[in-house]
């Protein structure tokens, strides 16, 4: 067992394209729930949203990549208006109840075998990421933790598109916007009785977090080259809770950071546990028992940090010490 | 339906008049005879047949209902006449069955909430709701209005909204020092008393500068020594040329700022007239009192005859070791 190797492994693992979509929905997350109390349980159809529509508009109608990732946009827009309109007049649980049933519906359908042409049914779509290596400026070569040009130039982009997220979703916070937000977050009446329209800023928010959910979608499906819908499960949109409460909920980078532990920790417990494995330490179970227990250990890991840091590794103390 | 509404178009009527000292201002507030639905001089709130039923229950069933501009008037009666729903009806936070309201002569039927505090209709809940994760400041910044960067399109540039954001603070600041909470500004609001946080509350509806304050119980849960100041921000509220309706089960605090005082029983409005008249009046005491009806709830020494003659009473739990406050004796006492 080589710990360097394993080390080296996780550090791969958090800058990796898949970290850096989990990051990037895992922050449309935090607009949702953490800045807005929006309870999205569906990031992961927005995020299939984002990846089908990519890749349908482009095997079907061949559109360039720019129009792909602009018809991606405008569906998760579209996705989130559907699921906005009829419950954000509700209460937040509805909104929960509408999304995770939505993110299951649109699953359900694209593995259809009806509409095996346009979205290829359980096997999914592949081939339709051309376009976007062919925008790579980087030469082919060896890069730095041994990645190929096309590594380099997916993981540039990825964890670029995530700081940009970063920084707008910054901006946006800390404008008067954001304020109300905060404000519809700890209760909507009073926001409404001092004149806010508390729809519009809700739809606004939903809007904005299902397209870094659509982007992220696309960072995800394009590295692989194939989007496939058991990719786009119910445990994914758990997986991104994992990742926010990790960080911190209303934060900007604890969503990242938080994806970046997910994954390394994943990585890391893997690493040890076959090494431990292979080299006949621990016998009472086999690899592929061991792939299942990283998760457990994760959901033991989430649970360690709510007990004692409740407030995730970026967030705010105080703002608990009155939940 | 009834015309009223057209009747009294607001600014009509108050453009013609001489500017006045509203805290001295001793004419007329009804137009005639204060009775139920009286006809008031220059109403900036007028309610027809509005109601609210729940199931089979009318919570409201407001026949006519005129608010006076310029003045302070208390909206009284006992747990359950309805005062609250009136609250939320009013200010679209609820919608009524039946009937139609004006504010300034103009038609609240179907308008959203946040539309109606836009016009100058601000209300406070009874609940007191403070943004608990937000500091004082924010909570109070949040109030203010005409915030460019409350627009998304606007939001990503400070440079759009810094400078009204800092005309918004400079509000605040002087709204916070009034109130008392300046040392408090950068403290979460979760972390205020309950008493600092209904004067949070109050100073934040001030934030909208609306032009008519509603405020449901300001002094549930106040403690006495903030009493007398939240009195004296009401009454100068009144002195800054706006209009309070509020809804109070104190007594003291009715007789002591109110110039107009309602009385709701059962989804109805059973008497209206100044706070000195409506407190002898018959229905007023029968709702609340039941059938200790000849002491007068406004004054100290009306509360102690009536607890002398409670003493008395067989059946009556004043004197016992229950026996507390009025609002105690009343719950028993009701019929």
């Amino acid at each position: 067992m080589n710990f360097l190797d394993i080390l080296g492994g996780a550090l791969g693992e958090m800058l990796s394209p898949t970290t850096a979509a989990y990051a990037l929905a895992a922050l449309g997350l935090a607009v949702h729930f953490g800045y807005s109390g929006l309870l999205n349980f569906g990031q992961a159809g927005f995020m299939a949203v984002g990846a089908y529509a990519f890749a349908v508009s482009t095997l079907q109608w061949h559109v360039p990549f720019i129009v792909g990732l602009l018809i991606a946009v405008v569906c998760a827009v579209i996705f989130a208006f559907i699921l906005g309109i009829p419950t954000l007049r509700l209460r937040a649980d509805y909104l929960a109840i509408v999304t995770i049933a939505a993110a299951e519906i649109l699953r359900y359908i694209v593995t259809t075998n009806k509409l095996t042409p346009l979205t290829g049914s359980a096997n999914g779509l592949a081939a339709f990421e051309g376009g976007f290596f062919d925008l790579n400026p980087f030469p082919p070569g060896t890069y730095p933790l041994g990645m190929s040009n096309r590594d380099f130039f997916v993981r540039v982009v990825g964890w670029v598109v995530v700081a940009l997220a970063c920084l707008v979703v910054w901006l946006l916070m800390r404008s008067p916007w954001g304020r109300v937000l905060k404000g519809i977050r700890e209760d909507e009446n009073a926001v409404r009785s001092l004149g806010k329209n508390v729809y519009a800023y809700k739809m606004q928010a939903l809007v904005i977090g299902g397209v870094l959910g659509a982007l992220a979608g696309m960072v995800f499906t394009l590295p692989r080259g194939a989007v496939q819908p058991a990719n786009y499960g119910t445990e994914l949109t758990f997986f991104l809770y994992t990742c926010l409460l990790l960080g911190g909920m209303a934060t900007i980078l604890g969503p990242v950071i938080g994806a970046m532990i997910f994954w390394a920790v994943l990585s890391l417990t893997q690493g040890i546990l076959y090494g431990l494995i292979e080299s006949g330490t621990v016998t009472f179970i086999n690899t592929v028992q061991a792939g299942q227990l990283r998760y457990i250990l994760v959901g033991v890991a989430l649970m360690l940090l709510m007990i004692f840091r409740p407030q995730g590794v970026l967030g705010n103390k105080k703002e608990l010490a009155f939940a | 339906m009834s015309t009223g509404s057209t009747e009294y178009s607001a600014t009509g009527r108050h453009a013609a008049e001489e500017p006045v000292d509203y805290m001295t201002d001793s004419r007329e507030i009804a137009d005639g005879e204060a009775a139920p639905g009286c006809r008031k001089r220059d109403p900036i709130v007028v309610a027809d047949n509005v109601t609210r039923a729940f199931g089979g229950m009318n919570a409201v069933d407001v026949e006519h209902l005129e608010i006076p501009r310029h003045k302070i008037t208390a909206l009284i009666g006992p747990n359950g006449a309805g005062k609250t729903t009136l609250f939320n009806l009013l200010t679209g936070f609820d919608t009524p069955n039946s009937g139609s309201w004006t504010f300034e002569g103009r038609s609240l039927q179907g308008v959203s909430s946040y539309k109606v505090a836009r016009m100058g209709m601000v209300r406070t809940f009874q609940l007191t709701k403070v943004m608990g994760k937000l500091t004082v400041m924010e909570n109070m910044r949040l109030g203010a209005t005409q915030q460019p960067g409350e627009r998304l399109s606007r939001a990503l540039f400070k440079g759009i909204w810094g400078s009204r954001e800092k005309e918004i603070t400079e509000q605040a600041d002087r709204l916070l020092e009034k109130f008392k909470l300046d040392a408090k500004k950068d403290d979460y609001a979760a972390s205020l008393s309950g008493g600092q946080r209904k004067l949070l509350e109050m100073a934040r509806a001030l934030m909208v500068k609306p032009k008519l304050v509603m405020l449901d119980e300001p002094m549930a849960g106040v403690n006495p020594a903030l009493t007398q100041s939240l009195l004296d921000h009401i009454k100068n509220l009144k002195a800054e040329g706006m209009t309070v309706l509020f809804v109070e089960h104190d007594m003291h605090m009715v007789r002591h700022i109110a110039d107009w005082v309602v009385v709701m029983a059962e989804g109805k409005v059973v008497a209206e007239g100044p706070p000195g008249e409506v407190m002898k009046n018959p229905a007023v005491i029968d709702a609340y009192l039941g059938a200790h009806h000849d002491v007068d709830l406004g004054d100290a020494q009306g509360i102690k005859e009536l607890e002398a003659e409670l003493e008395a009473d067989d059946e009556s739990i004043a004197g016992t070791e229950d026996a507390g406050i009025l609002s105690k004796i009343k719950e028993e006492e009701a019929p």
